[in-house]
């Protein structure tokens, strides 16, 4: 079962592989210009998930809805836009943050970027839709 | 070093993501999405386990920025979020955060007292 899940997967694995490699440098990129300071509201993590979630909107709004490369999704949406986001720092950063006494800082941080990021997600399908 | 530790960790994290999200949701029929639940929820506690042990730099660069930030997604979660039906959405939601929250706080307890 597992076999068949796999079988010929090698280019949309390569692509994934590739696009996470350039999502996740963007992401490091990113985070030497808005570090978090300990116990501050992680502000370029923040970002970096919005950001990423308006694009994922608009993106896999134009590939599903248009003849596309089929390698296109697996490199920019599973790959880069995966790569770019992270769900493990914002995690660990809201427990730092409610571990360290920061209790208001980590709420507001953790319903901060759930809200804006589906916010950004619907903004980013609808967009496209309205201009199409 | 470290950008190159970054680059390797998500060549390794994002296909592993992707994988892992095909295996799991080729074995349920319901359309919630499990896989991006799972990836999300393990590389939160790995991302703990690394994070509260203080690991080195080249590690942290490695395992931490780049496998668990690969491994893991705000994009597809939200995206996979937004086309559930509304009381599905409110369960991945609340669900992801809180078993990602908790991964995470497990993670850091093991890290620093292994």
């Amino acid at each position: 079962m597992i076999s068949g899940v796999l079988r010929g997967q090698g280019r949309p694995v390569a692509a994934a592989a590739a696009g996470g490699a350039v999502g996740a440098l963007a992401r490091w990129t990113v985070g030497l210009g808005l570090p978090a300071a300990p116990g501050t509201f992680p502000l370029g993590t923040f970002l970096i998930n919005v950001v990423g979630c308006l694009a994922i909107g608009a993106l896999v709004e134009v590939l599903t809805t248009r003849p596309s490369n089929p390698l296109l999704r697996p490199f920019l949406a599973t790959g880069v836009l995966g790569g770019f986001t992270t769900f493990s720092t914002y995690a660990v950063d809201v427990a730092h943050l409610l571990l360290a006494g920061h209790p208001g800082t980590g709420l507001l941080y953790l319903a901060g970027t759930l809200l804006a990021a589906l916010a950004a997600t619907w903004a980013g399908r609808g967009a496209v839709r309205w201009f199409r | 070093m470290v950008p190159l530790m970054v680059v390797l960790g998500a060549a390794v994290g994002a296909p592993a993501r992707y994988l892992t999200d095909r295996l799991v949701q080729s074995r349920h029929t319901t359309g919630f999405p499990w896989g991006t639940f799972t990836v999300n929820v393990v590389g939160s506690f790995v991302l703990g386990v690394v994070t509260g042990a203080a690991a080195s730099p080249w590690v942290t660069a490695l395992v931490g920025t780049g496998f668990c930030g690969a491994l893991t997604t705000y994009s597809t979660f939200g995206w996979e979020t937004i086309h559930l039906s509304r009381p599905q959405a409110a369960l991945n939601a609340v669900g992801s955060v809180a078993a990602g929250l908790g991964a995470a706080a497990l993670g850091l307890a093991v890290g620093a007292h292994p």
